[in-house]
């Protein structure tokens, strides 16, 4: 097995490919999402594995639909898998959400109800998909618009889903605030309930303010109010793997770096406060 | 309410877009947001495999034939890239009148899938060394496909993908046909040549160089027919269209 994720890294965009493959994007590793790079050959193929023998990678997926009552695809897991293989990626991962019903596929990653229905099904997909993937997976929280009514929290969930199936977590600060905003928790709350044993790489990005929620869009850089989240997270999970996602309206490679020193800052801050 | 049918009717409120069903879900802001997301999503996922279509139509045009499509198809396929597999089709019942538009949109769709396919090496000219040409057989590169056309929707297509002015849609000759492929790693097309076609399809099949040469001999005479068949291969060889010949 490859390398472990360590340090401050980025979602590999793009405008961005050449610093990646030339090696000189100063970064600690790189994540990409799978599905775009679950094709046959050809050029995307050909620059990730360029861009992987200068960086760590983490493979991050929108489409294993893990919440899914009807069960795992066997075809997405085998063109993961042969993705994983070709790759060595540190880290894969996907979200704690579902995307697929019967033949219908949303390509986008909507709300589980947190109801022990929904958590047995849950723990019974991440089971097959560790599996079939040979390795642990990290599964990333969700921001979301609507909170259907469920027995337990978002981070219960996700606690009693790690001490299950042995998944970790991919923990989005950006995703908690947006989420607590929208629905009215409080982020620490959240924060306290996290496992932080389990948390395996960090997600930092921006969001917009729509007419009645927070949306979550990744395109603005990180608010101060995810800043001030992020260190309290490393203040209770200690130096945990953490980058930036951008996706649209993507700035200068030098600005995502800028942005990503200050991560660097205030994880350095909490570990001396350690 | 089980998860199996709070997810089947998420999934209709995200298809029809209906008041009802935005109820079952309990209604509110949120269910707008997943809404807007799910077709905003699916609109830029074809406007980016349709780039060429997008600037012949324009984006109002584009935007709702997106649209009707969103709600005649919902998505089945995990890759969004597989969404447009269906669009060209649909198009051509939109545009019934202006065959160039779904030709266009085929190019596009046919240029994306082979950016992505398996990769093979090219057969330099120079490494061609083949022991019986009787048998032997002519192995085109995996991506390399056939498109029949009947307007001039390539020379549209390749002036909206440099940026000049295209020319006006015009009929195509009967038979005329574009060669689409990947050399190293950009795709390229071109229009298929006289006979060019038959010595493809005809070696696709499984035939050798002999009988290729035969069965052009039927048309052209025996000697033009190996000396066009030898030409055509000598022009692949240097178009890097060819994988094997053996
Ligand atoms: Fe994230």
């Amino acid at each position: 097995m490859s390398e472990h994720l360590t340090g401050f890294g980025l979602g590999m965009r793009r405008p961005h490919y050449r610093s990646y493959i030339e090696g000189t994007a100063p970064v600690d590793f790189i994540e990409v999402i799978s599905e775009n790079f679950m094709i046959p050959g050809g050029k995307p193929l050909d620059t990730l594995m360029k861009a992987r023998r200068n960086y760590p990678l983490a493979l991050h997926g929108v489409s294993l639909s893990i919440g899914s009552a009807d069960g795992l695809r066997d075809d997405y897991l085998k063109e993961l898998r042969r993705l994983v293989d070709m790759m060595e990626p540190a880290v894969v991962s996907d979200h704690l959400c579902w995307t697929r019903i019967d033949g219908f596929n949303s390509h986008d990653l909507l709300p589980l109800p947190y109801t022990e229905e929904a958590l047995d099904v849950v723990c019974r997909n991440i089971d097959r998909a560790q599996e079939a993937l040979g390795r642990r997976m990290l599964l990333e929280n969700p921001s979301s618009y609507i909170a259907f009514p469920g027995a337990m929290t978002e981070w219960q969930f996700l606690a009693e889903m790690t001490k299950r199936t042995g998944c970790g977590l991919l923990l989005d600060v950006n995703n908690i605030h947006v989420s607590a905003v929208n629905h009215g928790f409080a982020a620490a709350d959240y924060l306290a309930g996290i496992p932080m044993h389990a948390v395996g790489q960090i997600h930092l990005a921006g969001h917009v303010q729509g007419e009645h929620l927070l949306i979550d869009t990744h395109d603005q850089p990180v608010p101060e109010e995810v800043w001030a989240l992020y260190r309290a997270a490393v203040a209770l999970a200690g130096p945990v793997p953490t980058m930036i996602e951008r996706d649209d309206n993507i700035p200068e490679l030098e600005e995502l770096c800028a942005e990503l020193d200050i991560a660097r800052g205030i994880a350095a801050d909490e570990r001396i406060a350690a | 309410m089980s998860l199996l049918n709070l997810q089947r009717d998420f999934r209709d409120w995200l298809v029809t877009g209906e008041d009802s069903a935005a109820a079952a879900l309990g209604g509110g802001p949120g269910t707008l947001v997943y809404q807007n997301n799910y077709r905003t999503a699916l609109v830029s996922s074809l406007a980016e495999t349709f780039q060429r279509l997008v600037l012949w139509l324009g984006d109002e045009a584009f935007e709702a034939a997106a649209a009707r499509y969103i709600d005649a198809r919902p998505p089945s396929s995990w890759t969004l890239d597989a969404y447009g597999e269906d669009f060209t089709d649909f198009i051509a019942t939109l545009w019934p009148d202006d065959p160039e538009v779904a030709e266009i949109a085929l190019i596009d769709w046919t240029v994306g899938q082979v950016f992505v396919s398996p990769d093979a090496e090219p057969l330099a000219p120079e490494a061609l060394a083949v022991a019986d040409w009787e048998t032997a057989v002519i192995r085109a590169v995996p991506s390399l496909l056939v498109l029949p056309i009947a307007t001039n929707a390539d020379a549209i297509w390749q002036a909206l993908a440099t940026g000049e002015t295209p020319p006006g849609p015009e009929m195509a000759e009967r038979g005329t046909a574009l060669l689409v492929w990947r050399q190293g790693l950009e795709p390229v097309f071109r229009r298929a040549e006289a006979h060019e076609r038959d010595v493809l399809a005809w070696s696709a099949a499984g035939q050798g160089f002999a009988a290729v040469c035969e069965r052009l001999a039927a048309s052209l005479g025996e000697e033009a027919a190996v000396t066009t068949a030898g030409t055509l291969l000598g022009r692949w060889l240097g178009e890097r269209m060819i994988a094997a010949v053996g």
